[in-house]
């Protein structure tokens, strides 16, 4: 609330001669997006098609905003963004993200990220979905609306389904309150591409497409250690071996979804950690004993041993993994 | 009303005022959402001062963060009625105070009547003053 208070009563800005010089530098150094994109840089591996197109989004804003010292009124540009790509693979994650970059570059005013799916829109009766789809809307306003899984909305089969309307209603605001909103979508490519091909007129208010690829092995290995480092954990040289093998390995099976792979791998890891240093009990420990993830917590992963899932359902461990 | 150039309704706040412009009521709603208030959008044709539950034009809204969305409101609840009053309400939910904090009118009727003075004789030479709004004498819906 506090660093934007002037955004409604800022006094008429004045125009530059035609033949001032503007600095695009000192205006990009001023906006601590540079920041914001570094941060980007570190904590997201990979992702390249991502981070060009966050890059060519930030460009535009700001030029637009050196354009304006000139009186060069150009529309607000669309912001509107579909985010595609397989489990795992942050678009949750980019889509927060997002929210703070468009604050700093104050194309939202308030940068908060409101994160829906279909139960949050749509309702169950007559007269039920308008308000339940304005009410999140009007509670985004300011920030980014992020709709996860939005092809759930548009359901073919029941004509009668109420997901329509509220398509209906976010066409309308995304069209008519863009300074107001940014709306992301979300969802799995096939199954995105058969909603907009349902909905011409919502793929003609998104402008951006973008699809987030898939991890390789080395660059999930960066990411598992960086959520270990954010946990205090590492891994000890062996183990970071034996798991770029399990990754490897993992890779290749079924239910396989990138990142999150990754993170459940690490928690049962942490699991089997935890169990070593019980069962040793007797010794004495040091920290760095608490902090270090070695090759055997790694490798007694049954993807090693039988080839096949951990806690598999078949024996009764009611892991999703 | 003879002190109140063109009869217009003084409730609330900025009333003395003139009207506010878009750009005001969302600084003022601003305000309110800063400190946390919840804003509704209320409308009536009745502007009798005692007259204190006004309709809800919708639902009262809750844990927005920005003044677009009631502004929205705001606009939908004028084009439905151009001719009615319709206020703006800040509810604080803090403990002790519980009640409407701000309010204040955001769209009134092209012609304001007024209002009349009403006189009862009763019990000897007594007289009962009250107020009654022209307006009023027409039914609902049609009184403005």
């Amino acid at each position: 609330m506090s660093d934007n208070e002037d955004t409604y009563d800022t006094p008429d800005p004045v125009v530059l001669a035609d033949d001032a010089p503007v600095n695009l530098e000192a205006e990009f150094e001023a906006s601590n997006v540079k920041e914001v994109l570094d941060q980007l840089d570190q904590e997201l591996i990979g992702l390249k098609p991502v981070k060009t197109r966050i890059r060519e989004i930030a460009a535009l804003l700001l030029v637009d905003r050196l354009r304006k010292q000139f009186a060069l009124t150009s529309e607000t540009p669309t912001l509107h963004m579909n985010f595609t790509g397989n489990p795992g693979t942050g678009k949750t994650t980019v889509a927060l993200r997002m929210a703070e970059i468009l604050h700093r570059l104050g194309y939202v005013r308030e940068g908060h990220l409101v994160s829906v799916t279909r139960d949050d829109l749509v309702g169950q009766y007559i007269g039920h979905t308008a308000p339940k789809t304005k009410e999140v809307i009007k509670k985004a306003m300011g920030g980014v609306l992020f709709i996860d899984e939005a092809y759930y909305l548009y359901k073919p089969e029941n004509e009668r389904d109420y997901g329509a309307e509220s398509i209906e209603i976010l066409l309308q605001v995304m069209e008519n309150n863009r300074d107001d909103l940014v709306v992301i979508l979300a969802g799995y490519k096939d199954r995105m591409d058969k909603f907009f091909h349902s909905n011409p007129g919502m793929r003609s208010r998104v402008a951006h497409h973008i699809d987030f690829p898939d991890y390789s092995a080395d660059e999930m290995l960066a990411i598992a250690k960086l959520m270990l480092a954010d946990q205090n954990y590492r891994l000890s040289p062996d183990a970071e071996k034996a798991f770029h093998e399990y990754i490897s390995l993992r890779m290749t099976m079924e239910h396989f979804a990138n990142a999150r792979s990754v993170r459940n791998a690490l928690d049962r890891a942490r699991l089997r950690q935890a169990n070593r240093l019980f069962a040793n009990a007797s010794k004495s420990l040091h920290k760095d004993d608490l902090m270090t993830i070695e090759a055997e917590d790694v490798l007694a992963s049954r993807v090693f041993q039988e080839g096949k899932l951990d806690g598999d359902p078949a024996d009764g461990v009611s892991d999703s993994e | 009303m003879m002190t109140n150039q063109g009869n217009r309704v003084t409730q609330g706040q900025f009333s003395f005022l003139p009207d506010l412009t878009d750009e005001q009521i969302t600084l003022q709603i601003k305000h309110a959402l800063s400190q946390g208030w919840a804003v509704s959008v209320e409308y009536t044709d009745d502007p009798h001062p005692r007259n204190t539950y006004w309709e809800m034009f919708g639902n009262p809204m809750f844990d927005l963060k920005d003044p677009a969305g009631i502004l929205m409101e705001i606009n939908s609840c004028r084009k439905t009625f151009p001719n009615h009053y319709i206020r703006v309400g800040a509810f604080s939910s803090v403990q002790g105070v519980e009640s409407v904090t701000m309010s204040y009118i955001v769209n009134r009727p092209k012609s304001e009547p007024g209002f009349g003075l009403v006189r009862q004789e009763t019990e000897g030479r007594t007289m009962r003053y009250t107020i009654h709004s022209y307006a009023s004498d027409k039914p609902e819906a049609e009184r403005y």
